[in-house]
């Protein structure tokens, strides 16, 4: 059994966000990161890689420096990774982005024990569309939103969160799975032996011209120019205007405040 | 198969996946037909509803009342539940039959899981998580005009352009994008719960909305997942969406989380029925459970009165509360971002001012 984790490096936007007077995001000024839903499908492969001693390959689409990404990956615990990188798959949107990854992956080979893990969503495009659009292009059975992941032969058991509750979904393999954050799952961090062979161990990048000429590939609908979704204009939005701060003592400001509300009807 | 994703023009009307949970629609689905009525009405084109599910033909007429022109009702015992595989082929093959030129589904965890599955099989694009939609250029023109802080006046727009313009936040809400998808159709976009205003019902409009029967082809081949049991979480869940106030504590709690939590449900209690909120430091703290969170990855809320206890004001949680018709903000740092939304920011420790508020209020109400 292999299980590819699908990662994304993404720029830290928890802290301070620079954001370009043309409306795109300052990238340079911020730490990349993997993002935070990916560490819980790393973690979850990784769990069955001990229970089971299957493979973990981490997959990345991304620019050349994501090598270091991978590495860390690989220092977690990962047997190896794969770097898609190329210029021609650069702006790709979501269908686009999935329809690469899923010829990657189908180059790769995938067997009838193997599994697909992504994150739910990546925190700077944020649309948790590539999971299920990576599992569409490869003909194969997907569950989101998973929380906990067993599985016993060809048969995987998974906690699917909803809003209200949650579901348990039993599924073929090869299936793919999308996870999220949940306090039962603790990323581990590198290990000191995981530091030290991680460059050992194998990367293999897979250019355009690997992938140009397999089936899942449509050269019409990759990259910029192909993707079917553009953007249109990108803004910021406007700060609402600075209100009122109460002044005086703690009884004054809510004297204020309240008489205020009493004005407005609002009490 | 005739389909044509690139064949824009055969490609009309504004459609709606309705979903039902437990044979009963959800809220989302009401606020996405009135939407998508406004559209419709834009494009001068009719408004259809798809509610998969089964036996729930008695709950679609109710969906005409707030705009639809038709339902189509697709029932079978396999679509009771939600599943991926049943429904994104249930969905498609009508969509691929019948040619809708915009596909609206709710950014639930259902409608995320179905939209990217359906937009991969269609081959068109999918925006995620709307928060905005025009098709009039013009109206397009006058929401950038107040939403954004874009030159407009510098700018010439395409007057005579009618692609869905679909706009969303992005890098945890920091940008804002419109995203088109000019060159395939159906225009599919997932649009987040509570932003769209529900319309008013109307009785009138419910019983002329055509209700349509679909077969639905379905074999055990299509089906490889199982839902092998479904788990409500035993716990009251709180409508934050629907609230009027909401009365939100964040870490500034801290030094005394119960007491705290308390001070929130009584100074909602004084406003008058109100529901407690929290930001995602509270929910990760497990001191409120996760319904309660408000955010970016929370509930967009947009209540009467929003009081913000003790939060700083980090962008994914202004993302949620920040069209709230009116913002307290109590806190004890005076720079804390959460005033730069508020209406009226009081400076303080929570603990002293809250008692202080309730007492007022209360005064108030019975002078
Ligand atoms: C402002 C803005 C708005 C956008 N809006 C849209 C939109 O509405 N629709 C659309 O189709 N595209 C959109 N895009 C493009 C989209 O962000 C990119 O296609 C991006 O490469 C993948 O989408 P995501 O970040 O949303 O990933 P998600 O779909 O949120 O990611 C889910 C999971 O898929 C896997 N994954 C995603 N990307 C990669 C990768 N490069 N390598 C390996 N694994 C990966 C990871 O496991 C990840 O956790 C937008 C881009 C920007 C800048
Ligand atoms: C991808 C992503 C998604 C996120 N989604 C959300 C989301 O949906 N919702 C959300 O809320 N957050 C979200 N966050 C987290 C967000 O960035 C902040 O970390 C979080 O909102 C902080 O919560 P807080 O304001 O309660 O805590 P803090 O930032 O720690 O602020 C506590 C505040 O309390 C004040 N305070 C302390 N003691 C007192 C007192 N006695 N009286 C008055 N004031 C006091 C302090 O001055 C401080 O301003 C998200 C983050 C990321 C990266």
């Amino acid at each position: 059994m292999r299980i590819y984790v699908c990662v994304k490096q993404v720029p830290d936007t928890s802290g301070k966000v620079a954001v370009n007077p043309d409306g795109t995001l300052n990238r340079a000024s911020m730490a990349a990161i993997i993002n935070p839903d990916d560490m819980s499908a790393i973690e979850q492969a990784l769990k069955l890689k001990d229970a089971t001693g299957c493979q973990v390959t981490a997959v990345t689409m991304g620019p050349p420096p994501a090598e270091g990404m991978l590495r860390e990956i690989i220092a977690m615990g990962a047997d190896d990774a794969v770097l898609i990188s190329a210029r021609e798959f650069g702006g790709s949107d979501t269908f686009a982005t999935s329809q690469i990854i899923a010829a990657a992956i189908h180059k790769l080979g995938l067997g009838k024990e193997d599994m697909i893990f992504c994150g739910r969503q990546a925190i700077d495009g944020d649309t948790a569309q590539v999971g299920p659009q990576i599992a569409e292009k490869l003909n194969i059975p997907q569950v989101t939103y998973a929380t906990g992941i067993k599985k016993s032969e060809n048969l995987v058991l998974v906690k699917r969160m909803l809003e209200d509750g949650y579901m348990m979904i039993e599924v073929q393999a090869p299936c793919l799975i999308t996870c999220i954050k949940d306090k039962t799952i603790k990323p581990r961090y590198m290990t000191l032996n995981g530091i030290m062979e991680c460059y050992s161990k194998p990367l293999e990048v897979l250019n355009y011209e690997a992938l140009k000429d397999e089936p899942l590939i449509e050269l019409d609908t990759i990259g910029l120019k192909g993707s079917p979704t553009n953007i249109f204009k990108s803004f910021t939005p406007p700060q609402k205007g600075v209100g009122i701060m109460l002044q005086g003592t703690d009884k004054e400001k809510v004297d204020d405040l309240v008489d205020r509300l009493q004005k407005k009807h609002v009490i | 198969m005739s389909f044509n994703s690139a064949d824009i023009n055969s490609f009309r009307d504004i459609w709606v996946f309705c979903e039902q949970r437990d044979g009963k629609l959800v809220n989302t689905d009401f606020e996405l037909i009135s939407e998508g009525r406004k559209l419709a009405d834009e494009r001068g084109s009719k408004l259809v509803g798809i509610l998969l599910g089964h036996e729930v033909k008695d709950i679609a007429k109710e969906l005409g009342g707030y705009g639809a022109d038709k339902i189509i009702v697709c029932d079978h015992p396999e679509l009771r539940l939600y599943t991926t595989d049943a429904y994104a082929k249930v969905l498609c093959d009508v969509v691929m039959e019948e040619k809708p030129e915009v596909l609206l589904i709710g950014a639930t965890n259902i409608g995320r899981d179905l939209g990217p599955r359906c937009a991969a099989r269609l081959r068109t694009g999918l925006t995620a998580d709307c928060t905005h939609l025009d098709i009039d250029t013009k109206k397009y023109v006058d929401f950038l005009a107040t939403s954004s802080t874009l030159d407009i006046s510098s700018m010439s727009f395409p007057m005579e352009d009618t692609n869905l313009k679909m706009t969303r936040p992005a890098f945890g809400g920091h940008l804002m994008a419109t995203i088109i998808c000019p060159r395939f159709r159906p225009c599919m976009s997932t649009v987040r719960p509570g932003v769209m205003k529900k319309s008013e019902f109307s009785q009138e409009k419910a019983e002329v909305c055509q209700i349509v029967m679909r077969h639905v082809e379905l074999s055990a081949a299509d089906l490889k997942t199982k839902v092998v049991n479904v788990v409500k979480e035993a716990k009251k869940m709180v409508d934050l969406i629907g609230a009027d106030i909401i009365v939100s504590v964040g870490r500034g709690i801290s030094k005394d989380v119960e007491g705290g939590i308390k001070l929130a449900e009584k100074l909602a209690d004084a406003f008058g029925n109100g529901v407690v909120g929290g930001s995602r430091a509270v929910i990760d703290s497990g001191w409120l459970p996760s319904d309660h969170q408000v955010g970016q990855t929370g509930k967009t809320v947009h209540p009467k009165v929003y009081v913000a206890l003790g939060i700083s004001g980090a962008i994914q949680h202004k993302a949620g509360m920040q069209d709230s018709e009116l913002i307290i903000a109590v806190n004890k740092d005076e720079t804390a971002p959460i005033f730069d939304c508020a209406d009226y920011g009081i400076t303080g420790d929570l603990f002293k001012v809250v008692p202080l508020m309730i007492e007022a209020i209360k005064e108030t109400q019975n002078a």
